[in-house]
């Protein structure tokens, strides 16, 4: 914005360069050397608008007959270049080095700046008209200004404001001037802009002479700093034009020129601007200097804001409004969110992401394409020069090879099958080198939404044929990725100190532990919990055979396996256990004994069974206390061994769903048609009471609210226990069981579901009442109570639904979806202003925590200094350690 | 033992502490508790936040990740229609909103023996509940002839309600002045003193009338008694804590309510901070998700510094920070710009949106240290 000054007082040099003789550091850049401390804002002075000017903008043309701009015009090359090939006049650089400079236009008639006009109403109705004292008496004023002043010290300067409109609202029915015993009269403000006085109107003239009267002692009052502005400078006698630089003109396919739409009404401003001098210089008359005034008002207001309430928007000649200066800044889309709180990045790729569980948790995929588009600076020295010539050699077109180089002075040279020798003939050390990507290279990577910190890691790269970015199946869960076409981020990191922060803040050992509960986010999924449910509740092999296993699993240390003919699954599995492990914990699935516990002796896994409970993520200590005890590295390895071995366990014991995962034996049939049929005439009989008004109310409600709450609770009753008959009776070892109960994925209600009876729909709680008149569906008749008519589904999905039970499910299914629907927008929001409100607390070197700032918020984080993601799911394990020492 | 655990006390939180009491075994000797505690410190040392952690933010991640994973629905409190509890995303917003006026205010009203096991329970429900000339009329007749208002009572009700007709009375007179209450046995019929009555004024002294208080706690709309863990206690729809910590019968040492602002006139911004921790930790724990209080303390803390709750809005926490480009970068950019401009603000760029948007490392995490080195000449 043209009005607020952007002083940027640079801080005494604290970081000088030093020239790094080594010649380690591979940015060619100069270290930082300057940094901006502060920013001040304040209003425009007409003196400072001239001052900073490049030029005087007297002409509305754009351009003359050969197409080069105008002097004097809006495209004054004074004002900075947009055209290949032309040289700045100010400050003679070229195209993208010159950033542009200012003009100004001098204005013919003042007028008020749309942003003050309120602030000006309100000084023109608190200050005396003829004395331009404010409106209160003298023994007054500095005990008001010590009371704003006390105000600012005690609550901050959003405080202060909000008593500053108290005072002013305070003068409004002064009638009489305390100073001069002037008489006032009413002032108000016909918007937009014009001022009027006993319905009169104040020209911007004169608004301009009363605020030129207020004296500086005054203004303080007003929450004005007249240190930085004047009043007057409210009414614009001279206009900041923007450089060309921010507002460059588009040259289409046809060779015309676009503008942009600032220039378009800076053109309307200079146009109106030269008619009314001219008008005034010919002494035109008075009606049409007003209606020119008038004119250039509005012009001036919507270069400033198109969105005006009270204005028609300017608009292009298609119609569609013009994007001014507020439109730039304000919103998402705006200035502010969109440039500069956000920015841009290269080196980065994006695809299709596909699973591979046989690469590291750490490690992801990349396909060969990406790594020979992508690249690394490597600073030339005398000890790589070799190494690093292989790569210039090769070229950009043979993997591993190299794109660019970079010479000393920061030219950059694209190294292409001419250039090759000249380039290899030319490299030494000094030279920067930007090699394709080699396994191991360090990269970040992403998945949007990025909610947690967790979305992006630091990954170590792999080269890989195909076409997808590979990562590990078990990182899917911080990630919140699925294979259905997902795609994901890859950011390669250009610096030492880059690459050197993401390795130690960001790779995935190091983000294990969720900073929001204290357990491992990573942990097996899907396949491998099955894999390992399997393997060590049942499985039993001979030597071989387990060697196989535990090689193809990537395991070749054999030497825990005992030498025993048949070796058991469990034993397997502590194969990949470290030697003095010991744990005690629970398993989500009990055994036939009804116990759930787990036992781990000496690295021997003695009893019970690996589920989700202990290999899932955010659930149980397990992972969590083999990252205490044996470190990052280790759980990240030991994680990603686990994975395979079950999923090498499938591989071998073959594992699939069936549709006759869901049969039930006859008699388990009969039985759970019994128990529907019962609720059904239960229901009957609840509706009979009812019609004969003879059902016991519950206290506070009426008959037919008991009765939907009785039917309900026997409803649910039922569908609950022909569940535990599904599970009685269903086969245990089927796999969709095996899914449910080792927690891979599924529960025992999906099963229900699927092979007795769905259930229940409910809409809010309630059975299902919306649609006809008095009946859900036109198939039943009017008052129907019965539960087939209120959305009971007595069917299961293998039997097939009634048509009107599918209506049914389709209804609750579509509510899910609007829910979904209508809450990730409103969690968006929330999540916004919680980060924006939080993001600058940080511990103290004191541990304290505190805001920008520095006010404390708390005196010890959390209240006893504890870093989550350090702790066991928040707190200190104090029984472990004791455990341990004894 | 004892002196060995005081000598740790100021080192370790008092709940570690107390953790190392309760589980250390009593056979242990004194050298081995000392071992035992000495790891303790060192582990409690090595799992604190590093200075610089910008623990601000992984709170906002820790509350702000689940919140996509909670459901929107208002939960309905043992199926009474008009009495259901916000729950949820929508609970906690309202929370973090700092809003005064909340969807559904409810008290959990701890009693005193022996109510508490439950005798007169029912009883002391209902005369909690806040009875309305409304809630006892069977009918409100306007007589257009003789220009007079008659209110029909319903007896039974009434008589539940343990409401007699000189307290309905008396509530009466004090919003009919300047009309004449005449009492019939089941009805009172007002009618104007001044001549030139007219309709409306009749009818606008009808529905003045109809939410005059007569009993119970204002603002009590529904009462519930309910059993939890032995112990009889009622939850209501509409919230006074004010007057019903005034009840004798009540145990004001735990009655509840859910709004916060009514926790922080009462008892002060400290009550206030532990309520925000309790609803929100509550809602979190209540839809199954997995939170760490202390990301909840943050929230809560920072809501409740400045000494009075504020909201995270643009009008409430937002509006406090020293920055203008963090204020500016939040919501209503040229709004605080412009007003920035008037009073010559200057922003000291020492928090983070302002270094990102000038392109400077920000003073937060790895950022924070500098160094400073004199310049050889």
């Amino acid at each position: 914005m043209a009005e607020e000054e952007h002083v940027q007082e640079p801080v005494e040099a604290e970081v000088v360069p030093s020239e790094d003789d080594s010649g380690r550091i591979s940015e060619p850049e100069p270290a930082v050397s300057k940094r901006i401390g502060s920013i001040q804002f304040s209003i425009f002075s007409p003196k400072m608008i001239k001052k900073m000017s490049a030029a005087k903008v007297v002409t509305p043309e754009l351009y003359d007959k050969e197409g080069y701009p105008v002097d004097g015009g809006l495209m004054d090359i004074r004002l900075g270049v947009i055209d290949p090939g032309l040289k700045c006049k100010t400050c003679g650089s070229k195209l993208k080095e010159c950033p542009g400079h200012f003009g100004y236009i001098e204005l013919a008639r003042p007028v008020i700046h749309i942003k003050f006009v309120n602030l000006v109403q309100n000084l023109l109705m608190s200050t005396c008209r003829s004395c331009g004292r404010v409106l209160i008496p003298e023994n007054k004023i500095n005990k008001a200004r010590a009371e704003l002043d006390a105000i600012e010290k005690e609550a901050g300067v959003e405080a202060r404001r909000a008593h500053v409109s108290k005072i002013i609202s305070s003068m409004k029915t002064v009638n009489k001037c305390p100073h001069c015993k002037a008489k006032q009269y009413k002032i108000s403000l016909e918007k937009p802009t014009t001022f009027l006085e006993n319905e009169k109107r104040i020209n911007p003239i004169e608004v301009r002479v009363r605020l030129e009267k207020i004296p500086d002692e005054d203004v303080f009052l007003f929450g004005m700093n007249p240190k930085f502005i004047r009043p007057e400078w409210m009414v614009l006698t001279v206009m900041s034009i923007p450089p060309v630089t921010m507002r460059p003109s588009i040259t289409l396919e046809s060779g015309e020129r676009s503008e942009d739409d600032l220039t378009h009404k800076l053109g309307d401003i200079v146009r109106i601007n030269q008619r009314l001098f001219e008008n005034i210089n010919a002494g035109a008359p008075e009606i049409i200097i007003e209606d020119l005034w008038d004119l250039l008002q509005y012009h001036i207001t919507t270069f400033f804001d198109n969105a005006v309430a009270q204005l028609p928007p300017a608009r292009h000649r298609s119609g569609q409004p013009l994007k001014t200066i507020t439109e730039r800044i304000k919103s998402k889309e705006g200035r502010i969110r969109h440039n500069l709180a956000g920015k841009r990045t290269n080196f980065s790729a994006r695809t299709v992401i596909s699973p591979d569980p046989m690469i590291s948790l750490n490690e992801v995929g990349v396909p060969k394409i990406i790594a020979m588009k992508l690249s690394v600076p490597e600073r030339v020295n005398e000890w790589n020069i070799t190494y690093l010539k292989k790569f210039v050699e090769n070229g950009p077109d043979k993997y591993p090879g190299a794109n660019y180089i970079i010479r000393p002075d920061g030219k950059k040279k694209k190294i292409t099958d001419e250039t090759k020798e000249a380039s290899l003939e030319e490299i030494q050390p000094g030279y920067t080198v930007e090699r394709h990507l080699l396994d191991g290279d360090i990269a970040i990577f992403n998945r949007q939404p990025s909610l947690h910190r967790m979305s992006m890691m630091c990954h170590r790269l792999k080269v890989l044929p195909g076409r997808t970015l590979r990562l590990n199946p078990a990182v899917c869960h911080p990630y919140n990725a699925d294979f259905d076409g997902d795609e994901m981020n890859l950011h390669i990191p250009q610096t030492e100190e880059a690459r050197t922060e993401a390795e130690i803040l960001m790779e995935v050992q190091t983000q294990l532990i969720s900073p929001r509960y204290g357990l491992s986010v990573i942990g097996c999924i899907q396949d491998a919990i099955s894999g390992n449910y399997i393997l060590t509740s049942k499985l039993e092999f001979s030597r071989e055979e387990a060697f196989d296993l535990l090689y193809s699993a990537g395991i070749t240390d054999f030497s825990k396996l005992s030498r025993k003919e048949r070796i058991s699954g469990r034993e397997v599995f502590s194969a990949l256990l470290p030697e003095d492990f010991n744990f005690t914990g629970h398993s989500k699935s009990k055994n036939e004994k009804g116990s759930d516990d787990v036992v781990i002796t000496n690295g021997k896994l003695i009893e019970g069974v690996m589920d989700k409970n202990n290999l899932g993520e955010g659930s149980g200590l397990l992972l969590r206390n083999i990252h205490k005890k044996y470190g990052k590295e280790f759980a990240v390895k030991l994680i990603g061994n686990i994975f395979r071995l079950g999923i090498e366990v499938l591989l071998r014991y073959g594992f699939s769903t069936a549709i006759s995962d869901t049969d039930l034996p006859s008699e388990a049939k009969e039985k759970i048609q019994d128990v529907l049929d019962t609720a059904e005439r239960d229901v009957d009989g609840l509706i009979a009471q009812f019609r004969e008004n003879k059902l016991e109310t519950f206290p506070g409600k009426t008959q037919a609210e008991t009765l939907e709450l009785k039917i309900l609770e026997l409803l649910n009753k039922s569908r609950n226990r022909a569940g535990e008959l599904v599970a009685e009776y269903a086969n245990k070892n089927s796999h969709t069981m095996i899914m449910a109960v080792s927690g891979a994925r599924g529960n025992l209600i999906n099963l229900a579901q699927m092979a007795a009876c769905v259930g229940q729909q409910a809409l809010r709680g309630k059975r299902i009442e919306k649609g006809f008149y008095q009946r859900t569906l036109s198939c039943f008749k009017r008052g129907d109570l019965t539960p087939s008519a209120k959305g009971f589904i007595s069917h299961g999905f293998k039997n097939g639904l009634t048509p009107s039970e599918f209506f049914f499910g389709a209804m609750t299914g579509r509510d899910s979806l609007m829910d979904t629907a209508l809450r990730t927008p409103k969690s968006g929001y929330l999540y916004r202003r919680l980060a924006n409100a939080m993001q600058d607390l940080k511990v103290e070197y004191d541990y304290t925590v505190r805001d920008a700032s520095g006010k404390i918020v708390q005196f010890q984080y959390g209240e006893d200094g504890i870093d989550v993601s350090k702790s066991e799911k928040g707190t200190i394990n104090v029984k472990r350690i004791i455990k341990s020492m004894m | 033992m004892a002196d060995i655990f005081k000598e740790y006390e100021g080192k370790l939180p008092q709940k570690i502490l107390t953790d190392l009491k309760q589980f250390m075994p009593a056979k242990a000797s004194q050298t081995k508790i000392k071992q035992i505690c000495e790891q303790v410190v060192k582990e409690y040392n090595e799992s604190k936040a590093d200075p610089g952690e910008c623990i601000g933010n992984i709170s906002a991640e820790s509350i702000g990740e689940p919140g996509t994973q909670m459901t929107l629905n208002t939960f309905h409190f043992a199926g009474v229609a008009e009495m259901n509890v916000t729950v949820g995303l929508p609970r906690i917003i309202e929370i973090l909103d700092g809003r005064k006026e909340l969807k559904t205010p409810s008290m959990e009203i701890y009693l005193k023996k022996p109510h508490s096991q439950g005798t007169d329970i029912k009883k002391l429900a209902l005369s909690i509940k806040e009875t309305t000339l409304d809630d006892i009329t069977s009918e409100f007749q306007i007589n257009i002839v003789d220009l007079s208002v008659e209110i029909m009572l319903d007896k039974q009700i009434m008589k539940d309600a343990g409401i007699t007709n000189t307290i309905v009375a008396n509530a009466l007179k004090k919003y009919t002045k300047g009309y004449n209450l005449k009492q019939q046995d089941d009805s009172f019929v007002i009618k104007s003193k001044s001549k030139d009555a007219n309709l409306n004024d009749l009818y606008k002294i009808k529905e003045k009338l109809k939410p005059v208080h007569l009993k119970g706690i204002k603002g009590v709309t529904q009462v519930l008694p309910v059993k939890r863990d032995n112990e009889y206690l009622i939850i209501t729809a509409g919230s006074n804590l004010k007057d019903v910590l005034k009840l004798d019968v009540v145990d004001a040492s735990r009655t509840v309510t859910n709004n916060i602002y009514e926790i922080a006139d009462l008892f002060g911004i400290e009550a206030a901070r532990q309520s925000i921790i309790n609803e929100v930790f509550g809602v979190i724990e209540n839809q199954g998700l997995n939170v760490d209080i202390r990301h909840i303390m943050l929230v809560a803390d920072t809501m409740c510094n400045s000494g009075i709750v504020k909201g995270i809005t643009r009008y409430g926490i937002v509006s406090q920070k020293s920055s203008v480009l963090a204020k500016a970068s939040f919501e209503t950019p040229l709004k605080h710009i412009i007003n920035s401009a008037l009073i010559g603000e200057v922003d000291p760029l020492d928090s983070v949106v302002e270094n990102v948007m000038i392109n400077q490392p920000v003073p937060i995490g790895t950022g924070l240290p500098s160094l400073v080195t004199k310049i050889k000449k």
